[in-house]
């Protein structure tokens, strides 16, 4: 076999576990979406600051430390005591369904019926709050996060391929775990909408907000329930993330990404964030290898380096133009 | 007059009861229009109540202050003895009380039965937990809605299209899936807008029996609305008739059909 596709097909395995993160990020956008037609800018610096939160508890940090500190002239910064992992997760995610409650009940709750574009203002403004709030609260500085996932190279497949092609693939323990978790967490959304009560009464909401109340849906009561939802999502997105390249403040810029994935999926579809999200990351993966650094053809094209950077947005672009309403969207009709 | 606990027997020998619903001087303004001005009327129990009028006479809005979809700026709601406080429309479907839309809303992305099912939502109480792992109580309680769904269906005879979108079907047939959905929760009180509004002679008739068949079979107490004087006249107990959002007629049928002022607003007299 040519190295360059031994290579080609390393790429691609890396590839797909970089979308297995960009499709959790653009799952959780496409949940509240669905749910209640707001498009929320914020769903990146959630997954910040769930992550953030969550290395806070775990490392018994004392919030609004700084603060503290600065008013009273104390010194305070650890409780001293360490959480463990799975129990900080549990409290991580209280927080995050208190977070659910008071975004709806501060914010959404009065801007019922407004037009999407004012509901989207809203979730800029959230996202910058939460943004600062992150950094008063748990500090500015790039944390550590382990919650014990393994990581490094596996040596498994490192060997498998070796004897195969010669070649040992480097595939990252830290993103087999990611795809486990992300596979799991899919199924485990799949099978709430489909076999629960609150998962009907999720759909029911989504599809139409009239009907929904007519028989008996709090409409208020389901939001909160998918923010909480897309709050879980983000929360898992953020110890990925964080584990893989500690947690900092660039990660809510990465969840931009999240924008290409769902113009390629479609705004509404789960599949199409799952999917879109794949394609993007082995695409730019791939891309980058090939015309990025010039490995593939014999080099004819070689553009130098950091495609990955704007890959996934010309690549929304042309889907732009050739199929608006993404990969698994309903074909848009103009009525006449 | 009758007296509110004390029932009447119908024409045709069904036994009616006393007040379900008792609506006290509603009031309901949008800005500077009044919808509803100042009207008062009952809904007893297993009667079929009609409310008819000329478009735009305030109708639909009579609905949705029942079903609370409006807040009435003025009167009172007194339900099954009791006077209701403000409510969202989701409690008051809780409480019994299912509805069908003029313009239909259904789920358009799920199957018909999906949407039969959803008007048992409110029927279920297994909490989130148990539905995870699916014994028990949950396992029962979701055999049990099935079967009362399944009911309705044949009921409403759209067995044939059980497991077909909603969104493909005809006009007339999501209307019936409409009046499934809000069957399926076994309500206390029936509101529907216009059921028969926009469907042919063979739809409207086939509705109207169904309409006929849900009271008796089941003792369901309807409240509805309809444009069409002739179909109202078949099909129920007492009607209230407005016009402008007064109300200018409450009576049987009959009663209702020889007063002058209904004459006039239907013959468009008053309205020159
Ligand atoms: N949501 C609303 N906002 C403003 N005006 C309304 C609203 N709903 C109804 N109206 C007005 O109330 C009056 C009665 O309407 P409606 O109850 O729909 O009449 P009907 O059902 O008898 O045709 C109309 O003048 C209508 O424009
Ligand atoms: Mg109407």
């Amino acid at each position: 076999m040519p190295d360059t596709l031994i290579f080609g097909m390393e790429v691609f395995l890396n590839g797909l576990m970089a979308g297995v993160l960009y499709a959790l990020v653009a799952l959780g956008f496409v949940l509240i979406y669905k749910a209640s037609g707001i498009f929320n800018y914020a769903q990146g610096v959630m997954a910040l600051f769930a992550a953030l939160t969550l290395v806070g508890i775990m490392e018994g940090q004392v919030p609004f430390s700084h603060l503290i500190n600065a008013i009273f002239g104390t010194e305070v910064h650890h409780f001293g005591w360490h959480v463990p992992a799975l129990l900080a997760i549990l409290f991580t995610m209280v927080v995050m369904v208190v977070l659910a409650w008071a975004v709806q009940r501060l914010i959404f709750r009065h801007l019922v019926n407004q037009e999407p574009i004012i509901l989207f203002m809203a979730t800029i403004g959230l996202a910058y709050f939460m943004e600062g709030f992150g950094d008063i609260m748990w500090g500015a500085d790039i944390k550590k996060l382990d919650v014990g996932l393994p990581q490094g190279i596996n040596l498994a497949i490192d060997e498998a391929t070796f004897g195969l092609f010669g070649y040992g693939f480097f595939i990252d323990n830290l993103d087999l775990w990611a795809t486990g978790i992300a596979v799991l967490l899919v199924i485990v959304l799949v099978a709430f909408s489909q076999y629960t009560k609150q998962g009907r009464a999720m759909r029911a909401v989504a599809d139409d907000h009239q009907a929904a109340l007519s028989v008996g849906i709090s409409l208020n009561f389901i939001w909160i329930m998918v923010w909480s939802v897309a709050g879980f999502v983000a929360l898992v997105a953020g110890i990925m993330w964080g584990t893989k390249s500690g947690v900092q403040f660039s990660l809510s810029l990465i969840a931009l990404k999240a924008l290409p994935v769902l113009m390629l999926g479609g705004f509404t579809s789960i599949p199409g964030a799952i999917v879109g999200g794949l394609i993007i990351g082995v695409g730019e993966k791939l891309f980058e290898f090939c015309f990025g650094s010039g490995q593939c053809f014999g080099g004819i094209i070689n553009l130098g380096g950091a495609t990955e950077n704007w890959f996934a947005y010309v690549l929304a672009l042309v889907f732009l133009v050739f199929r608006p309403q993404g990969l698994f969207g309903e074909k848009i009709i103009e009525r006449v | 007059m009758l007296d509110a606990t004390e029932g009447y027997t119908t024409a045709d020998g069904r036994k009616i009861g006393g007040v379900v619903m008792d609506m006290r001087n509603i009031t309901l303004r949008f800005g500077g229009v009044e919808a509803i001005k100042d009207i008062s009327f009952d809904i007893r129990e297993g009667e079929i109540r009609a409310i008819i009028g000329p478009n735009g006479a305030g109708k639909s809005s009579m609905l949705n202050v029942i079903s609370g979809f409006y807040v009435p700026q003025e009167g009172e709601v007194w339900f099954r003895g009791e006077k209701r406080p403000q409510m969202k429309p989701y409690q008051v479907a809780q409480q019994g009380i299912a509805r069908t839309f003029q313009n239909i809303a259904l789920f358009e992305g799920m199957s018909v039965l999906d949407n039969v099912m959803t008007g048992r939502l409110t029927q279920m109480k297994a909490p989130l937990w148990a539905q995870a792992i699916w014994k028990g109580k949950a396992e029962r309680e979701e055999v049990e809605n099935r079967e009362i769904c399944e009911k309705v269906i044949d009921f409403l005879e759209i067995q044939s299209i059980r497991k077909t979108p909603v969104a493909r079907l005809p006009y007339g047939l999501k209307k019936r899936v409409e009046l499934a959905r809000a069957l399926a929760s076994e309500p206390k009180l029936l509101l529907l807008d216009e059921p028969m509004a926009g469907m042919n002679v063979e739809e409207k008739e086939d509705m109207s029996r169904f309409i006929l068949d849900v009271n008796d079979e089941f003792g369901t107490t309807i409240a509805l609305i309809e444009h069409d004087m002739g179909v109202v006249m078949d099909l129920s107990d007492r009607v209230v008739v407005m016009d402008y959002g007064k109300k200018i007629g409450d009576g049987t049928p009959d009663e209702v059909r020889a007063n002058q002022d209904v004459i006039d607003a239907y013959l468009g007299v008053s309205h020159d």
